[in-house]
């Protein structure tokens, strides 16, 4: 065990602290609207090679090898100057290293330039409303007709279906074939006739997310990624990137830090909260969770550098049932400490996603309830980690 | 950056799960159990033939001279063997030697303990029931050492105990120094048994710089403690998923219905996810002292609390056979007991995580 980083690695966070200065931009360029200095600042990112690390330059990466290591200062470094980095957007975070496994050469030169510019946005459809933790059982369909695929069916709890560009989505092209051996995985304009968004509001009063009614509307026949009926195995590598996404352990520790600076602030019976033992003792539980899921992540960035990600097989099945229920603790106490300004209901802004007003605290607790449902619901990931960590008998399957 | 374990730690692990396992299996910790007995002293005459003893005991004294880490991970196999004897307290009692002793005292102490033909403990408790409470331990005037020490572990056993005093130091009491007088108490858990020290002006020797290295002591105990109950509640989970495994019931395992998948899921997760909290607090005592203080607090407060959750259910999952004497569950049911109350509670914990942590 050593905890030090090495030489090599403090120059590099050195020399990336000093870029990180350029951020937030100055000059003219801090008069261009708030996506167009994103956008310019990720590009400086990408050119010094700590953005996109490792995609290819041809596909509009910096083609650096991969390095667990440096990825982590990264994200610290970023996070810690909020500076716009690899975006968290589902067009790079997810369908990207998707293309990058398993796109054709035509499709990774077509989509992943302009996905990583910011010039062509994505969304994912996979979720029905028949069709939640058991999404194979999708139905929308997809029925190749001369040089096009026709799409038919519904799309539920698709994030920025209203702005997207495309969707990556899985369609049920084999009516013929077995549940899972009957999808394949389509890349589809959203801007045509045929396709139909309507905004589902949220518990908390947003409507970040959508449904999409496709009547037949269409897709070229060669925008399948895989094989015809290989969607079920495509969608596959996707979702383990929408999990690493949801298991960033300094996501934890920010709103760790978040609450801590809340309850220096708040008042229990007209004494500061951090006063009363019952605050501080959950305060300190929770920063026992919290500090299990960094020293966990610790353990498996160690591996991943190492190669020995199967030492920490079951770590991994478990990271995301127990960090959005650490998240959930977080908030809850939070809302605590709000006292009876909990009470008071309000709309999603912008600036909640930062800052510990009683609006934005009580909004960051309705949305803490979302993680635990998205990307394989928790009591999915019971069932994994019983069947395939613990070696349980798996459930009874009904007959076929 | 590496964290993880070493060949070499990895190794002295599987040593010593593997000597666990040969001789003291459960039919054999059943025997120990069930009298009462928990100092055998051919287990500890195995332990020594490994070079457990000495763990912590500087090279040049005849020991291995590893850390807080090593001790914790050795700690790990002890609780999931639920173990009995004293080498995790004579592990920090040769720590508390090695910190604070001048080099005439290691050299006096140390190649014995380290050898195993000396057993040592640690009376950390005075009567005020806290570790923190320095009024309640006993008092040193001059060389003679008056007060009572609690809950000191294989009381009855051991040769030295290093005793934290009133004024925060370190004094090490002979087991045959005049007026002392070791009283058996009634302990929870029969693989660690405990007693009360009362002392009467009895000869005993200040650790040359006790102050500093009861700090050192209490932080390695706390991480040591909860290896133990890490070690303790993985084997609950994996005892409880082999019962779930085979105890039938509606015509097929229970573990088929997901209320038990789930469950037995929950527990395996509470305590994988915390194992880097203990490995890291240890490895803090050892590297970053800044940090170990409160990450060993953290540590000992949460595992102890997930450890006593876990043999709860554990306990629950065996149905009414698990309420039974008969069940090897209980055994470590109390262990985990023990690592919770010993050297204080959660609570007691979080309040001084609390503390050191700036909030």
């Amino acid at each position: 065990m050593d905890l030090r980083y090495g030489p090599e690695y403090e120059v590099f966070r050195r020399e990336l602290r000093e870029f990180l200065t350029g951020w937030p931009l100055s000059g003219d360029e801090a008069a261009l609207p708030q996506a167009e200095q994103e956008r310019i600042f990720r590009g400086r990112g990408i050119d010094a090679g700590y953005v996109y690390r490792e995609t290819p330059e041809a596909y509009g990466g910096s083609g650096q090898p991969s390095d667990p290591l440096r990825d982590r200062i990264l994200q610290e470094e970023y996070g810690r100057a909020g500076a716009p980095g690899n975006s968290l957007f589902q067009g790079p975070a997810m369908l990207v290293p998707t293309l990058l496994e398993l796109g054709s050469e035509e499709q990774k030169q077509r989509f992943i330039p302009p996905t990583l510019r910011g010039e062509m946005s994505w969304c994912q459809g996979y979720s029905e409303p028949g069709s939640g933790s058991d999404l194979a059982s999708l139905q929308a369909s997809a029925r190749l007709e001369g040089d096009d695929w026709v799409l038919n069916g519904q799309k539920v709890w698709t994030s920025n279906a209203d702005s997207a560009d495309w969707m990556f989505g899985l369609f049920r092209s084999e009516p013929e074939a077995s549940k899972h051996a009957g999808i394949s995985y389509l890349l589809i304009p959203m801007k045509q006739e045929g396709i139909r968004v309507r905004p589902l509001r949220q518990l908390s009063g947003a409507a970040e997310f959508f449904e999409v009614f496709f009547d037949d509307a269409r897709t070229p026949a060669e925008n399948i990624v895989g094989q015809r009926g290989e969607g079920w195995q495509v969608s596959r590598s996707t979702l383990k990137h929408e999990r690493n996404l949801i298991g960033n352990p300094r996501m934890i520790s920010d709103q760790f830090d978040r609450l801590l600076a809340l309850a220096r602030e708040a008042q229990v019976g007209g004494r500061p909260a951090l006063s009363d033992a019952g605050v501080r003792r959950r305060l300190a539980e929770i920063e026992g969770f919290v500090r299990a899921c960094e020293t966990s992540n610790l353990r498996m960035l160690s591996a991943s550098i190492r190669g020995e990600e199967m030492q920490v097989m079951l770590p991994m099945m478990m990271t995301k049932l127990y960090s959005t229920d650490v998240t959930q603790m977080i908030w809850k106490l939070a809302y605590d400490l709000l006292g009876t300004a909990g009470l008071t209901d309000c709309e999603w802004a912008p600036n909640y996603a930062r800052d510990s007003t009683p609006p934005a605290v009580v909004q960051n607790y309705l949305f803490s309830l979302g993680p635990a449902i998205a990307g394989g619901a928790s009591n999915i990931q019971r069932n994994i980690i019983g069947e395939r960590g613990l070696g349980l008998p798996r459930d009874p399957r009904p007959p076929s | 950056m590496h964290f993880g374990l070493s060949e070499e730690q990895a190794l002295l692990q599987e040593t010593l799960r593997g000597f666990i396992e040969a001789e003291c299996p459960p039919t054999r910790l059943r025997e120990i159990f069930d009298e009462g007995a928990a100092h055998d002293s051919a287990l500890w005459k195995g332990l020594a033939e490994i070079g457990l003893p000495g763990l912590c005991v500087p090279e040049s004294e005849g020991g291995a001279g590893l850390g807080a880490l090593e001790l914790a991970l050795c700690c790990e196999e002890l609780g999931a063997g639920a173990l009995p004897g004293p080498l995790l307290f004579h592990g920090l009692a040769t720590l508390a030697l090695r910190e604070g002793g001048a080099a005439a005292q290691r050299e006096r102490w140390l190649p014995a303990l380290a050898s195993g033909e000396r057993v040592a403990s640690i009376a950390l408790e005075g009567v005020g029931g806290s570790i923190d409470d320095a009024a309640g331990r006993p008092a040193l005037d001059a060389a003679a050492l008056t007060g009572v020490a609690r809950h000191v572990p294989f009381a009855e056993v051991a040769d030295l105990f290093v005793v934290a005093l009133m004024d925060g130091g370190l004094a090490v009491v002979e087991r045959d120094a005049q007026g002392l007088v070791v009283e058996a108490e009634s302990g929870i858990d029969r693989t660690r048994p405990l007693g009360t020290l009362h002392f009467d002006a009895t000869p005993a020797e200040r650790l040359e710089t006790g102050a500093e290295a009861f700090d050192v002591v209490r932080d390695a105990a706390l991480c040591a403690l909860a290896a133990d109950a890490f070690g303790a509640a993985w084997a609950l989970v994996r005892m409880t998923v082999e019962y779930a495994k085979t105890r039938q019931q509606f015509g097929r395992p229970i573990a088929e219905f997901q209320s038990v998948k789930h469950q037995l899921a929950d527990m395996a997760t509470a305590i994988e996810l915390s194992r880097g909290l203990y490995w890291y607090a240890a490895y803090a005592c050892d590297h970053i002292k800044a940090e170990a203080s409160q990450q060993a607090a953290l540590a000992k407060a949460h595992i102890g609390d997930q450890a006593v959750e876990i043999a709860r259910q554990a306990v629950e999952l065996h149905g009414g056979l698990g309420f039974t004497w008969e069940c090897d569950v209980q055994i470590w049911f109390k262990r985990a007991l023990f690592d919770r109350a010993f050297l204080g509670t959660p609570d007691e914990h979080r309040d001084r995580a609390a503390a050191l942590g700036g909030y």
